[in-house]
C-alpha cells in the first residue's frame, strides 16, 4: 500500500496528513520559540555583567582618585572631597558578624527542633512562621526598630549587658559607654531576626536529608535525640548547615532599610563599643546617594555600591560551594 | 495470514539506549486494522518497541535505531520525517492516563487543533465523535467542561483514547493501557479496543497473558530484546512452536 | 548509671534550648506583628485612602497617592519581569536543563535572587536614571522587575521539572510541536507553581524600599505619570518615620500595616493555593 493511498473511511478529510509526512517541515514557530527563551536567558547573564560593569564605570573616577586609600582610610569628608571607606565597611562586617553569632545558635535550635522535636502535626504551621519572619518587609524591621525596639533596648538590655559582659576583661570594651538604643549592637540584633528564618529553613532542609535508616539504627544502639543529631544527623549534612550560614551572612550584608533604621548613620567612630553608632556600606548609601552632589561624592559612593556587591557575590559563591558539596557527598555516600 | 496488509514492517530493526542494544534484528510485519499484542517478560523490549512506530524515543538523544521501520511502505526513520505529521497518524495511549490540565473538552480539541482547523460546530461533533468512539460520552456529556482530572482512572484512561482516536489515525499505540486500573475498568477497554479495530489499525503492550489472548488477533512474544515468536494469537497459546514461548504462556517463567 | 543519667541530662538541657530558640524566633514574630496592628488600627481612618501625603506641620493628610503609586509600581514590575522570569525557566526546565548557556543561567540567577536589592538600585539609577536625566516611575519598576526575574525563574523552573515526563510524551504523541507542549501542557500543568512564585515575587517587592530611592524616588501629589517621579509607600514610611512629626509618624505605622498586612496576605493565599492546586 503507497503513502497516498487511502482505503478507510476515516482518512477522509486528512488526505493533507500523507502528503507531508515525507516532508519534514522546519516548524519555523519552534525554532522562534526556542531562540525567544535561550536569548531570555542570555539576558540573565547581561544583567549580572551589566551590573557590575556599570557599577565600574561609575566608579571609576573614585577608584582613580583614591586607589587602595579607599579601604585603608576613615576621612569621609564629602565638603573636602575626600573618601575613605573604614567605618562603613566596620560597620558591615560587625553588624553582619553580631548577626551571624546571635542567628546560628538560635537558627540551629529552632531546625533541630522543626525537624526532630515538634509534633509532626505542629511542624508545618511553626515552619510558616518562621518563614512569615523573613517575608516582613525590612522597612517594617526598620521603624519597629527604631520607634519600639530601640527605646526597650536601651533602657533594660543595654544597661545590664554593661553590668554584666561590660565587666570582663578585653570584651568589656565592647559592651560600654552610654546606652542609646542605637547602633552596631541593635543594628547587628535586628539583622540577626531577619536572618534566623534564612539560615532556619537550609537547615531544616539538610537535617531532613539525613537517611531516616541512619537515624534509625543510632536510636536502635540506645542514643539521646540529642546524641543522634549531634553525632549523625550533624556530621551528613555538615557542609549544608555551613552554606546556609554563609547564605545567611549574603543576606546580612546587603540589608539595607533595617539598618539603616537603627545605626545612628555617623560616619565617626571614636571608639571600640558596639553601643556606638557608626554607618554600613548599605546605610551610607540609602542615606547619603540621593543627596550626593554629582562627581567624585555619588562615584564614591557607586565604589562603596561595587565593593558590597564583589563582596556578596563571593560570599554566595561560597555558599553554593558548600551547598553543592552537600548534594554530591550524599550521591556518594547512600 | 499471507492475505493480509502489513500497514507497519520492521526490516532488520535495530535498537539501543546508549550503547546498551535494546532490541536486536526484528523483522516483523503488523497487519492493518487488527490487534497486535507483544507479549513478554519486563525489559524484554515490548515497550520500546512499541515507542519506535511513533519515534517517541526522539524526544531523548542518546536513543537511537537502525534497520527499517515502514508505515504504509515508507520508511519512517529518515531524518526527513515530519513527527508531527507521522504522530497524527499514529496515537499513543499511556500506562498511566495522562489527562492534559484542562477541560474534558479541550483535551479531545486539544490533538485535534494542532493537525485540523475546524469550525466550532465541527470540533463539537469531532468531540462528541471520539467521546462515543470510547464509550465516554454518556458519562461526560453534562460536564464536558469540568477538568479533565476529575475524572475517575478509568474514565481519564478512555478520554485519552477518546484524545487519541479524535486527531483519526490510523495506528493507535496502547502501552500497557490498563495496567493502572481495577478490573472493571479494564474490561470496558477491552471492550473498546474491540470496537476500535475496525477503525484502527492497533498495537498494544500487555503484562496480563490474558489479556492479550482476549483482545488480540496476533501476538509477538519477545524475550532479551529479541522476538521469538510471532504469529495469530490463537495458534500462539494454543500451540507455540517454540519452548520458550510455551514456558512463558504457561507461567513457567516470567 | 551515672554516666546514664549525665547523657540524660545533657539532651534535656539540649532539647530545652532548641524549644528556647523556637520561642525566641516566635517572640520577635508576635512582637512585631503586635506593634505594627496596634499602631497601625490607631492611625486607621478612610483619610488615608482618599487624602494625599501631608507635609511636615500639617495636620490630617493621608496615603492615597503613595498607595496609588505603589500599585501602579509594583503592578508593572510584577507585569514586567514576570513573563521574563517564566521564558528562563521554560528554558532552563524544557531546553538548556545541561547545555553550558543552562547551567551559568541558573547559577548567576542563584546569586542575583540573593543579591542586596539595593545595589539593584544603583544599577537602574546609573543606566537608566543617570542616562536619561530623570527619576522616573519605570526606573522603579525596572528596578522592581529585575528583582522579580530570578524569584520567577527559579519557581517556574522547579515547577517544570515536577511535571511527569508521562504528559510531555503523551502531548508529543499526538504531534504537537515543542512549543505547544510546553505552553500548553508542560506549563498549565506547572501553572498553581508558577502563579505561586509570581505571587511570592509581589510580596517581595512590594515592600521593598532601597532599590526605590534612586530611581522611582517621591512625590508629594497625585500622579499616575510613570514617568516622572512617583510617590511610594516604602519611600513615605521612610521619611514620615524618621521624621518628629506626629501626625507624619501616624501615617507611617498606617503605611506599615497596610504594607504588612498586603504582604503576608500574599504569602498566606500562595501557599494555601499552592496546596489547593496540588491536593487535586
Amino acid at each position: 500500500m503507497g503513502v497516498g493511498e487511502l482505503n478507510s473511511p476515516l482518512q477522509k478529510g486528512i488526505t493533507s496528513k500523507d502528503e507531508k509526512l515525507g516532508r519534514a517541515r522546519h516548524d519555523v514557530l519552534d525554532i522562534v520559540f526556542a531562540w525567544l527563551t535561550r536569548s531570555v536567558a542570555f539576558l540573565v547573564l547581561v544583567i549580572l555583567a551589566g551590573i557590575l560593569v556599570s557599577l565600574c564605570v561609575a566608579a571609576w573616577p573614585s577608584i582613580k582618585e583614591f586607589g587602595l586609600n579607599f579601604l585603608i582610610t576613615t576621612e569621609w569628608n564629602p565638603p573636602m572631597q575626600k573618601f575613605g571607606a573604614v567605618v562603613p565597611i566596620y560597620g558591615t562586617l560587625v553588624t553582619s558578624a553580631i548577626a551571624l553569632f546571635i542567628a546560628v545558635p538560635v537558627s540551629f535550635g529552632i531546625a533541630l527542633f522543626l525537624t526532630e522535636l515538634a509534633p509532626v502535626w505542629m511542624r508545618r504551621p511553626l515552619g510558616v512562621a518562621i518563614e512569615l519572619l523573613a517575608a516582613i518587609p525590612s522597612i517594617v524591621y526598620g521603624m519597629w526598630g527604631l520607634l519600639v525596639f530601640a527605646p526597650i533596648f536601651a533602657d533594660k538590655v543595654q544597661p545590664a549587658l554593661t553590668a554584666t559582659l561590660g565587666k570582663l576583661p578585653l570584651i568589656g570594651a565592647l559592651f560600654q559607654g552610654p546606652a542609646m538604643g542605637i547602633g552596631l549592637l541593635s543594628a547587628g540584633v535586628i539583622l540577626a531576626i531577619m536572618i534566623i528564618p534564612f539560615i532556619a529553613s537550609v537547615m531544616r532542609d539538610v537535617f531532613a536529608v539525613t537517611p531516616v535508616m541512619v537515624k534509625e539504627s543510632a536510636y536502635g544502639l540506645g542514643c539521646t535525640t540529642w546524641e543522634v543529631v549531634w553525632n549523625v544527623v550533624l556530621p551528613h549534612s555538615k557542609a549544608g548547615v555551613v552554606g546556609g550560614v554563609i547564605l545567611g551572612l549574603g543576606r546580612a550584608l546587603g540589608e539595607t532599610m533595617a539598618i539603616t533604621f537603627v545605626i545612628g548613620n555617623t560616619n565617626f567612630l571614636s571608639s571600640a563599643s558596639l553601643y556606638m553608632p557608626g554607618n554600613s556600606i548599605t546605610s551610607a548609601l540609602a542615606n547619603e546617594f540621593g543627596e550626593a552632589s554629582p562627581g567624585l561624592h555619588t562615584s564614591a559612593l557607586m565604589e562603596l555600591g561595587l565593593l558590597l556587591f564583589v563582596i556578596t557575590l563571593i560570599v554566595l559563591m561560597l555558599s553554593k560551594l558548600f551547598l553543592a558539596r552537600l548534594a554530591k557527598g550524599e550521591g556518594t555516600k547512600s | 495470514m499471507s492475505n493480509l496488509v502489513s500497514q507497519i514492517e520492521f526490516k532488520n530493526f535495530n535498537f539501543y539506549y546508549g550503547k546498551y542494544h535494546a532490541l536486536k534484528g526484528i523483522n516483523l510485519g503488523l497487519s492493518k486494522n487488527k490487534v497486535t499484542a507483544f507479549i513478554g517478560p519486563s525489559g524484554c523490549g515490548k515497550s520500546t518497541l512499541l515507542r519506535t512506530i511513533n519515534r517517541m524515543y526522539d524526544l531523548y538523544p542518546e536513543q537511537r535505531a537502525e534497520g527499517e521501520l515502514l508505515l504504509d511502505g515508507h520508511n519512517i526513520l529518515g531524518r526527513d520525517i515530519d513527527l508531527s505529521v507521522l504522530r497524527a497518524k499514529v496515537g499513543m495511549v499511556f500506562q498511566k492516563p495522562t489527562p492534559f490540565p484542562m477541560s474534558i473538552y479541550d483535551n479531545i480539541a486539544f490533538g485535534v487543533r494542532l493537525h485540523e482547523s475546524l469550525s466550532k460546530a465541527e470540533m463539537d461533533e469531532r468531540v462528541e465523535w471520539a467521546l462515543r468512539k470510547s464509550a465516554l460520552w454518556d458519562e461526560v456529556k453534562d460536564k464536558l467542561y469540568k477538568s479533565g482530572m476529575s475524572l475517575s482512572g478509568g474514565q481519564q484512561q478512555r478520554l485519552c483514547i477518546a484524545r487519541g482516536v479524535a486527531v483519526k489515525p490510523e495506528v493507535l499505540l496502547l502501552d500497557e493501557p490498563t495496567s493502572a486500573l481495577d478490573p472493571i475498568s479494564t474490561m470496558r477497554i477491552e471492550e473498546l479496543i474491540d470496537e476500535l479495530k475496525n477503525d484502527f489499525t492497533i498495537v498494544i503492550v500487555t503484562h496480563n497473558m490474558q489479556q492479550a489472548a482476549r483482545i488480540s488477533d496476533f501476538t509477538a512474544y519477545m524475550y532479551l530484546g529479541e522476538l521469538i515468536e510471532f504469529g495469530e494469537t490463537d495458534r500462539i497459546f494454543v500451540k507455540p512452536s517454540k519452548k520458550q514461548t510455551e514456558d512463558y504462556i504457561t507461567g513457567r517463567f516470567g | 548509671m551515672q554516666l546514664h543519667s549525665k547523657r540524660k541530662l545533657v539532651n534535656k538541657i539540649a532539647l530545652s534550648l532548641s524549644l528556647g530558640a523556637m520561642l525566641f524566633g516566635l517572640f520577635w514574630l508576635a512582637w512585631i506583628l503586635f506593634t505594627v496592628l496596634e499602631s497601625g488600627i490607631l492611625a486607621f481612618s478612610v483619610d488615608l485612602f482618599t487624602q494625599m501625603t501631608p507635609t511636615v506641620g500639617v495636620q490630617g493628610g493621608g496615603l492615597a497617592n503613595a498607595i496609588a503609586g505603589s500599585g501602579l509600581l509594583v503592578a508593572a514590575g510584577a507585569l514586567i519581569g514576570s513573563p521574563l522570569g517564566i521564558l528562563v525557566g521554560i528554558y532552563l526546565a524544557e531546553y538548556g536543563q545541561s547545555t553550558l548557556l543552562g547551567k551559568l543561567t541558573r547559577y548567576v540567577n542563584d546569586l542575583l535572587l540573593s543579591a542586596p536589592s539595593i545595589v539593584i538600585g544603583l544599577f537602574v539609577y546609573a543606566v537608566v536614571v543617570a542616562k536619561t536625566g530623570q527619576f522616573s516611575g519605570w526606573a522603579g519598576a525596572l528596578a522592581l522587575a529585575l528583582i522579580v526575574i530570578p524569584v520567577v525563574v527559579r519557581t517556574t523552573e522547579s515547577m517544570l521539572l515536577l511535571v511527569p515526563n508521562s504528559l510531555r510524551e503523551a502531548a508529543y504523541a499526538l504531534g504537537a510541536p515543542k512549543r505547544t507542549v510546553i505552553l500548553w501542557v508542560t506549563l498549565r500543568a506547572a501553572k498553581a507553581g508558577v502563579v505561586t512564585g509570581i505571587l511570592l515575587s509581589v510580596a517581595r517587592i512590594a515592600g521593598e524600599t532601597a532599590p526605590l530611592l534612586f530611581t522611582a524616588l517621591s512625590n508629594q501629589f497625585w500622579s499616575l505619570d510613570m514617568s516622572h517621579p512617583i510617590a511610594n509607600l516604602p519611600k513615605v514610611i521612610y521619611e514620615f518615620a524618621m521624621n518628629g512629626d506626629p501626625n507624619l509618624q501616624r501615617l507611617a505605622w498606617a503605611g506599615v500595616l497596610l504594607i504588612t498586612l498586603g504582604v503576608l496576605a500574599l504569602n498566606i493565599v500562595a501557599r494555601v493555593f499552592f496546596r489547593q492546586q496540588h491536593s487535586n
